[in-house]
């Protein structure tokens, strides 16, 4: 082994001990519930909470609503500022980016002052109006990493010759939308779905200030009252943002009229 | 009244004229090609016809319905692109199938039609693989297919040639005449390449900056273009210039020879006017027939093979000629003394 190849080893090694070092620890912490040896008490405790599976369910819910409306705005929209409005392009990116730049406390704020129960729209009064502020919130949130991968996705196909295409052969908009480019665009639609299902899963201001039961509150409440569970919950919640950067990985390889062109 | 009636079409894109008053009539089952230099304004009208843009003004007609205001999807018109537009995320079959779905046709009769076109391409092994899995001629005989299978009532075909290499151009404009003939479907074709033109169509549109300067058949484009355009994009063209030496009888002085051309001119005497000659028309020695006769200097000679072109240096310019090459006549040296001729008829007056 050569002294260069060394230090690149060296170097990855130490990288990995620093990422690893503390899920190990955490890893090790969670399956020390009880006392006479490891064991996947904690794991079992958590997964038989009603509260886990109510939370953990009603996040997974809201996650899947949240990627379809985040897919609906954003498919079409990306579709038509590169097809006729090319000079828009940075101005939707600089919009979409807006909510990793706005603290997610102030958007939050902002929904209670404009659509609390004693305003014009009081969505907060109601748990379907609550639910909706949420929603369409979550959906602001995924802007950024849902737009730039699909836009990246776009960037690939030729969208004005396809969609010329499929114009002299009749097919309308919709049509156009849906069997051409969405299924053009689906790796990259995947990738943002899963950064969102990601965030939706974790998030914790608009749940919390929204008084909203989801997971990511939950998992803050269990991190304040109890040792071993908080532990294995955040290995739970590691172990399904990794399967969803699996499954990204798994659908581009196995896209089978993709491989090529990418 | 023609199958597709184009009027007084312009087109233009912010203070550019990029269309000018554009007329043509297309007979149903016509072959007709649109041919001029990039920027020229073919494209533009092709996809005015295929409603991706839309006219200024004027009007499109197809079998006597308007259809100036149609979206494109309601045109009911056939596309090739340049780049194959084959849609990535479907299967050969799926893609020539596309438009037959679209418009509602059932199961079997899409089969039918799709294996149909497919062999009609010569592809009907290659019916379930996907686009990235063949060449470029199999793809743009795929998008040929493809814009077929709905059976539209004229085909569009926008460079479609353009990507493909020298070999596979030839037979696949080969293979997409036969196949307009055998359908007998109208159909134009944008390309800038003029023996694609020449060589496939029943007329020709030489456009230039957004005007149609001539419309006739390749044999009328070629012997006896309109204007100096024309005479010049098609072909290669010889332009000498000659003194006139009485207008009305067409008598004018060529380097240093009188000649009398077939037809009366209208500059006055002693001004100077071009005068166009093919390669191809012009004799080295005294060619049977040839009553101007001039003589020069070989200035160049290159052996292209079955064709032999010799630059002439005569008084008055350069002059290209083309001799077949014969095994047992080597080409003349460059820098020998020659006679050549050519019959008057063969010299073109060009309008400016």
């Amino acid at each position: 082994m050569t002294e260069r190849r060394l230090w690149s080893w060296l170097a990855v090694v130490l990288g990995g001990l620093y990422f690893l070092l503390p899920l190990v620890g955490m890893f090790d912490f969670s399956l020390r519930m009880q006392r006479d040896g490891y064991g996947f008490e904690a794991y079992r405790v958590v997964l038989a909470d009603p509260q886990f599976q109510q939370t953990f369910g009603y996040s997974v819910a809201l996650a899947l609503v949240t990627i379809v409306l985040g897919i609906l705005i954003v498919v079409p929209t990306a579709y038509f500022v590169r097809l006729r409005f090319p000079s828009l392009r940075p101005i939707v990116e600089f919009l979409t980016l807006l909510p990793l730049v706005i603290p997610p406390i102030v958007i939050v704020f902002g929904y209670i002052r404009i659509y609390n129960t004693s305003s014009v729209l009081p969505l907060t009064g109601s748990w379907w109006g609550t639910n909706l502020l949420i929603l369409f919130g979550y959906a602001t949130l995924s802007l950024p990493y849902m737009y730039r991968s699909v836009d990246t996705g776009l960037r690939t196909i030729d969208v004005g010759s396809l969609t010329e295409a499929a114009q002299s052969l009749g097919a309308g908009w919709a049509r156009i939308l849906a069997v051409v480019v969405l299924p053009n665009v689906f790796v990259s639609v995947l990738s943002g779905a899963f950064l969102t299902f990601a965030i939706v899963i974790g998030e914790y201001v608009f749940a919390a200030l929204l008084n909203v039961g989801s997971f990511g509150p939950y998992m803050v409440w269990m991190g304040g009252n109890r040792a071993y569970e908080p532990s294995a919950l955040a290995v739970v919640a590691f172990a399904i943002t990794w399967a969803c950067m699996g499954l990204i990985q798994l659908v581009t390889r196995f896209s089978k009229f993709s491989t090529v062109r990418r | 009244m023609a199958f597709l009636d184009i009027q007084h079409l312009e087109k233009s894109f912010g203070p550019t004229r990029v269309v000018k008053d554009f007329n043509l009539n297309i007979e149903k089952g016509e072959f007709v090609s649109f041919l001029g230099p990039s920027g020229c304004g073919k494209t533009t009208v092709l996809r005015m016809v295929a409603g991706f843009e839309t006219p200024t003004s004027g009007a499109i007609r197809i079998d006597g319905r308007g259809v100036t205001g149609l979206p494109a999807n309601r045109r009911n018109i056939g596309m090739v692109f340049q780049g194959y537009a084959l849609f990535p995320n479907l299967t050969v079959e799926e893609n020539i199938g596309f438009g037959l779905k679209v418009a509602g046709e059932g199961k079997a009769a899409i089969a039918r039609r799709v294996s149909e076109m497919l062999e009609l391409i010569g592809l009907s092994d290659l019916g379930g693989r996907y686009p990235f899995q063949l060449s470029g001629g199999q793809q743009q005989r795929v998008a040929l297919a493809r814009a077929l299978a709905p059976r539209p009532q004229v085909l569009l075909l926008d460079e479609p040639l353009s990507a493909l290499d020298a070999k596979v151009r030839i037979s696949l404009r080969e293979e997409i005449r036969r196949i307009q003939r055998d359908l007998g479907i109208t159909a134009v074709f944008v390309t800038h390449d003029q023996e694609e033109a020449l060589s496939i169509s029943d007329r020709i549109v030489v456009m230039h900056q957004g005007v149609a300067d001539q419309v006739g058949t390749p044999f009328e484009i070629y012997n006896r273009p309109a204007t100096r355009f024309v005479a010049q994009f098609v072909g290669t063209l010889n332009l000498l210039d000659a003194d006139v030496m009485d207008a009305a009888a067409g008598k004018v002085r060529l380097g240093g020879v009188p000649v009398v051309l077939n037809r009366t001119l209208s500059g006055r005497s002693g001004e100077r006017i071009s005068l166009a000659m093919r390669p191809e028309t012009v004799a080295l020695g005294r060619g049977e027939g040839d009553d101007v006769v001039l003589s020069g200097r070989i200035a160049e000679v290159h052996f292209l093979g079955s064709v032999i072109r010799i630059r002439v240096a005569v008084d008055g310019g350069l002059l290209a000629l083309d001799t077949f090459n014969q095994p047992d006549r080597p080409p003349p040296s460059v820098g020998a003394s020659v006679e050549i001729s050519l019959p008057h008829r063969d010299l073109l007056v060009l309008a400016a």
